[in-house]
């Protein structure tokens, strides 16, 4: 008998387990077939920085939360429906943000003595009532899983391994997912080792058909797909479409890109995929350390590349002072700036936006460098290319500032059409039969001429040193440096004129009070702006790309607000160049726990602030 | 030794078909070293000798660091970049990595190259990076006005070290030679008709060159080199590197050539001065900067003295070849291409549309 199908609009799924239980894989795929489903989703990844912690304990407890829905959603969902905990790890350290009443789909077979002992349990929590609020489902995942794979010819301890595709193989039954995708990407990921690709399919399908005849799943459930805007859609990562985007903006602008780059968590993945993409002329250099990184790359530019270097706050402490040098020798940069949690070397896999001042600010002397934030996974991509268009028409270093949740975080993205993307003109100089004077300013933009090696007549030596206004001279008069301090700053605010105006969600139009954001909050900040207007209280929300120079209509928007509300992971860092910038008494609601924030949590702080704002 | 045109090191790099002269090199800006500084004639000498090369002007980049060397962008006449303490060859990397037509230079000193800039130059000998490296090594901080530097001699007397100084001095060649370096040679200010001739080997040299000059600073550092300089010490000082000629030095033997010479030690594995008479020519060891191996080159850079100056190995230690970082990048980049063939655009599109996909209607 066909068991009942029940309809859902929205679920969230979280996939926990040891970091060598390959949860990550499996939510990745059950992230893509969800994908090619239809549904809108967005994906949260959650990872321990040591690459293999002592396995079954508590910090090294991996876990990938999937939220998807029939209708537009925004974040990774504050709380799971479902908990798949592949050990007593995984259950212990989870169970907290579980609901009660909802679903845990536990493996027993990990319940042993000592993984017991290594969590601290002191009986097994899946014998006695203390799950009795939850419905737990009890499956023997390594056992079945081991079951199914008898006859492959591989041993216990490798048919084990497959157990991941087993959970994802009965969590696609659960929630009618299409399954060819899966069954693809193993037969590719696997196509030097066919016993293992057939092992794992096995296991995937031993899990689908487990769902299907064991009591104790009774129900499945569908989620229909998502009304999306007409397009042809793929799922994708911020750090990929990142990486696209740069590309994207070399072929727009003509320029090779170069990229020079250190590793480092949560930036490496750029480095990584820009490497396999040679064919479309790209160079990857990675350097002896963070400050040989932008060092090429900068050469790279003085040389005529489109040229790139990508890191973490850490990174971006030992650039500054090459970055200083980019600001005075005016050429295009871009800096990608993957946040992650600090100071020091902090969290490297956990998310903050604590490094906005460091870019806004961290250089010796007055060195203004615009800045770029992308605020969500797909909108990497063109935020990449905005980030190339100033760097090169205004011939300065600029800063990509994104962060790990967007960088590990995936969506749908449509797909978007080459041709509609903007032209970028790297204008480089040449020779005329006036002499050349390498900081002679275009009047519209003031950026300075790129005149690059190989340009005969054009020969000219560039610095450090503070120049002489138009000659690029040394020159260390003082009624110059004043003038180029100047010049350099005027140069950065002249950005806000190619900036368009901001966009601002305010559908009663009556909305008293503004919340305001920056970067990846911008989906988390949406969908508590919507339960706040659910509510029936109306809010106006608005989101900033370009965090220097400001757009020039900021000014006038807050102060046509009673109230101005910014949510940021930080302590406050755009709230006090707000108010020093617009004299505006921001209201911050701050958060600096690695994590996003949650959507309920963040209704529940903005309610508080309307409630005093006597909305 | 005389420059080939041909070059490999130089294959990329457009030619002029214009004679060229010393003054087109020179620029107009005003000369700033104090009077009497070592930098002034390595400077006439790479004026002098850049039009030798034959190479368009607008394809030759001079890179520098921080430093009272550092200065000599300004006053060539090419494309130059003043870059920042110690990251010159960094940023020399990413410049003759993108570009294949340029002939790129760094301009470096002791403290800039070995102190604050050591990784950058460790790393770029072990790539070989087709790259030139003049290291003026004057042993001392001159720009910050006299602190001793990481190959001043061991209690040196400076501001910072009024007791004398307690830090063990770097060898340059030595450390070139333990980073992997393809090309390592030494030359002394000078000795212009040396000073040319290294230069000019350093340049035709596919990879990175590092050249080591030995350069006076009268005013923090007077006559650290006096002993190798000196008329009446030099023939004791100087251990000459000629290739496939023995090693001698010291006054004249009997047959003309030095009276000591270097031999191998077979007990340490390294090279020992030898009495010329004593042992006879055919024990001395011939100098060969193009084996690959690079023990010998070692032994014999470990005969510099790493106090006061008295005795120095001068020349080519060492000159191979390795394929350089820039060529087998470029190598890649063209293999990529040829195996992706198509349309950039298509190409592209292509790629941000690859994966799997889904239509919305
Ligand atoms: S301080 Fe020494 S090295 Fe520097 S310019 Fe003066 S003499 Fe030359």
């Amino acid at each position: 008998m066909a068991k009942p199908v029940q309809q859902l609009d929205r679920v969230v799924i979280r996939f926990a387990g040891d970091s060598g239980d390959g949860m990550q894989l499996a939510g990745d795929q059950f992230t893509s077939e969800t994908a090619v489903f239809g549904n809108d989703l967005s994906t949260l990844p959650n990872f321990p920085a040591e690459i293999r912690a002592p396995a079954g304990t508590l910090p090294g407890v991996s876990s990938f939360q999937l939220h998807f829905a029939d209708h537009e959603i925004t974040t990774p969902g504050d709380a799971p429906d479902v908990l798949v905990a592949m050990n007593p790890a995984a259950l212990k350290a989870n169970l907290p943000d579980l609901p009660v009443g909802r679903d845990i789909i536990v493996n027993t077979d990990e319940f042993g003595a000592r993984n017991l002992a290594k969590v601290g349990y002191a009986t097994n929590p899946l014998d006695g009532d203390s799950l009795d609020s939850w419905r737990v489902h009890k499956v023997p995942l390594t056992s079945m899983t081991i079951e199914a794979l008898a006859g492959t010819g591989l041993g216990k301890k490798d048919a084990a391994r497959a157990r991941n595709m087993f959970a994802l193989g009965l969590l696609s039954w659960m929630y009618h997912r299409p399954t060819d995708g899966t069954l693809r990407f193993l037969e590719k990921k696997f196509a030097k080792l066919p016993q293992v690709a057939a092992a794992n399919i096995a296991a995937f399908r031993a899990g689908w058909n487990y769902g299907e005849t064991t009591e104790s799943f009774a129900v499945s459930y569908e989620v229909k797909p998502a009304p999306m805007r007409p397009g042809v859609y793929r799922n994708i990562s911020g750090n990929l479409a990142l990486s696209y985007g740069l590309i994207a903006a070399s072929r727009q602008s003509g320029l090779p890109l170069f990229l020079g780059a250190y590793p480092i968590t949560p930036a490496s993945d750029i480095l990584h995929e820009l490497s396999k993409h040679k064919g479309f002329g790209v160079r990857t250099f990675q350097a002896e350390d963070e400050i040989a990184g932008i060092g090429a790359a900068l050469g790279a530019a003085f040389g005529g590349a489109l040229a790139v270097t990508t890191t973490s706050g850490p990174g971006i402490a030992l650039k500054s002072e090459t970055i200083g040098l980019a600001v005075s020798l005016e050429l295009p940069l871009v800096i990608c700036d993957i946040q992650r949690g600090g100071p020091s070397t902090g969290l490297p896999t956990k998310t903050e936006q604590t490094d906005l001042l460091q870019v806004m600010f961290g250089r010796n002397g007055e060195a203004p460098v615009p800045i770029v934030a992308p605020q969500s996974p797909g909108d990497c991509f063109d935020a990449a290319i905005e980030a190339a268009r100033i760097a090169l028409t205004y011939r300065t270093p600029v800063f990509l500032l994104s962060d790990g949740y967007l960088a590990n975080g995936s969506e749908p993205w449509s797909i978007p059409d080459l041709d509609g993307l903007p032209e970028l003109a790297p204008d480089f100089a040449v020779a005329t039969d006036r002499p050349f004077l390498p900081y002679e300013r275009d009047p519209a933009t003031l950026a300075r001429p790129w005149a690059i090696p190989g340009t005969a007549g054009l020969e000219h030596r560039i610095g450090g040193l503070e120049k002489a206004d138009e000659t690029g001279e040394i020159s260390y008069d003082p009624a110059n440096h004043d003038l180029m301090v100047r010049l350099r700053q005027s140069k950065v605010d002249r950005i806000a004129q190619s900036i368009p105006p901001l966009l601002v969600d305010d559908p009663s139009g009556a909305a008293g009070v503004l919340v305001l954001g920056w970067g990846s909050t911008h989906g988390v900040i949406d969908a508590a702006c919507h339960r706040v207007r659910r509510r029936g209280v109306p809010v106006a929300q608005v989101h900033l790309r370009h965090l220097n120079p400001f757009p020039s209509d900021l000014g006038d928007l807050l102060h046509r607000y009673d109230r101005v509300v910014l949510p940021e992971l930080n302590l406050g860092q755009l709230a006090l160049l707000l108010r020093a910038c617009y004299l505006v008494d921001v209201v911050s609601i701050n958060q600096v726990n690695g994590m996003p924030f949650r959507a309920a949590d963040l209704e529940e702080a903005l309610w508080h602030v309307l409630q005093g704002a006597g909305t | 030794m005389s420059i080939d045109l041909g070059s490999p090191a130089l294959s990329g790099v457009p030619k002029t078909d214009v004679a060229q002269r010393p003054k087109d090199f020179k620029t107009d800006q005003e000369v700033r070293w104090c009077p009497g500084c070592g930098d002034y004639v390595i400077l006439a000498a790479v004026q002098g000798f850049l039009p030798e090369l034959g190479l368009r002007r607008e394809n030759i980049v001079f890179v520098s660091g921080i430093g009272c060397s550092s200065r000599f962008p300004y006053y060539l006449d090419t494309y130059g970049m003043h870059s920042i303490h110690g990251r010159a060859p960094a940023i020399a990397t990413g410049i003759a990595t993108a570009r294949e037509d340029l002939s790129v230079w760094v301009v470096t000193g002791d403290g800039d190259a070995l102190s604050i800039g050591g990784n950058h130059l460790i790393h770029a000998l072990r790539r070989n990076v087709n790259l030139t490296i003049l290291l003026f090594n004057n042993r001392i901080y001159g720009l910050t006005k006299g602190q001793y530097s990481p190959t001043s001699e061991a209690g040196k007397v400076t501001k910072s070290t009024p007791m004398g100084s307690v830090d063990h001095p770097f060898n340059p060649v030595s450390l070139a030679l333990g980073a992997e370096a393809t090309f390592v040679a030494r030359t002394i200010d000078s000795d212009r008709k040396h000073l040319t001739a290294v230069l000019a080997a350093a340049a035709a040299h596919r990879g990175t060159s590092l050249v080591e000059i030995y350069q006076n600073c009268p005013i923090f550092n007077d006559g650290a080199f006096d002993a190798i300089k000196d008329r009446d010490t030099k023939a004791d000082a100087i251990i000459p590197l000629e290739l496939g000629e023995p090693i001698r030095f010291g006054a004249p033997a009997e047959d003309g050539g030095g009276s000591r010479g270097l031999a191998l030690d077979a007990q340490t594995g390294g090279v020992r001065v030898v009495d010329v008479a004593e042992v006879g020519v055919e024990a001395l060891l011939v100098h060969d900067a193009t084996r690959d191996d690079p023990t010998t080159a070692f032994a014999i850079s470990r005969l510099t003295d790493a106090g006061y100056l008295r005795q120095s190995p001068i020349g080519i230690f060492r000159q191979v070849d390795r394929p350089t970082y820039d060529d087998q990048a470029r190598a890649q980049l063209s293999t990529a291409r040829t195996a992706a063939p198509g349309e950039q655009a298509d190409r592209l599109g292509a790629l941000i549309g690859g994966g799997d996909t889904w239509t919305v209607v």
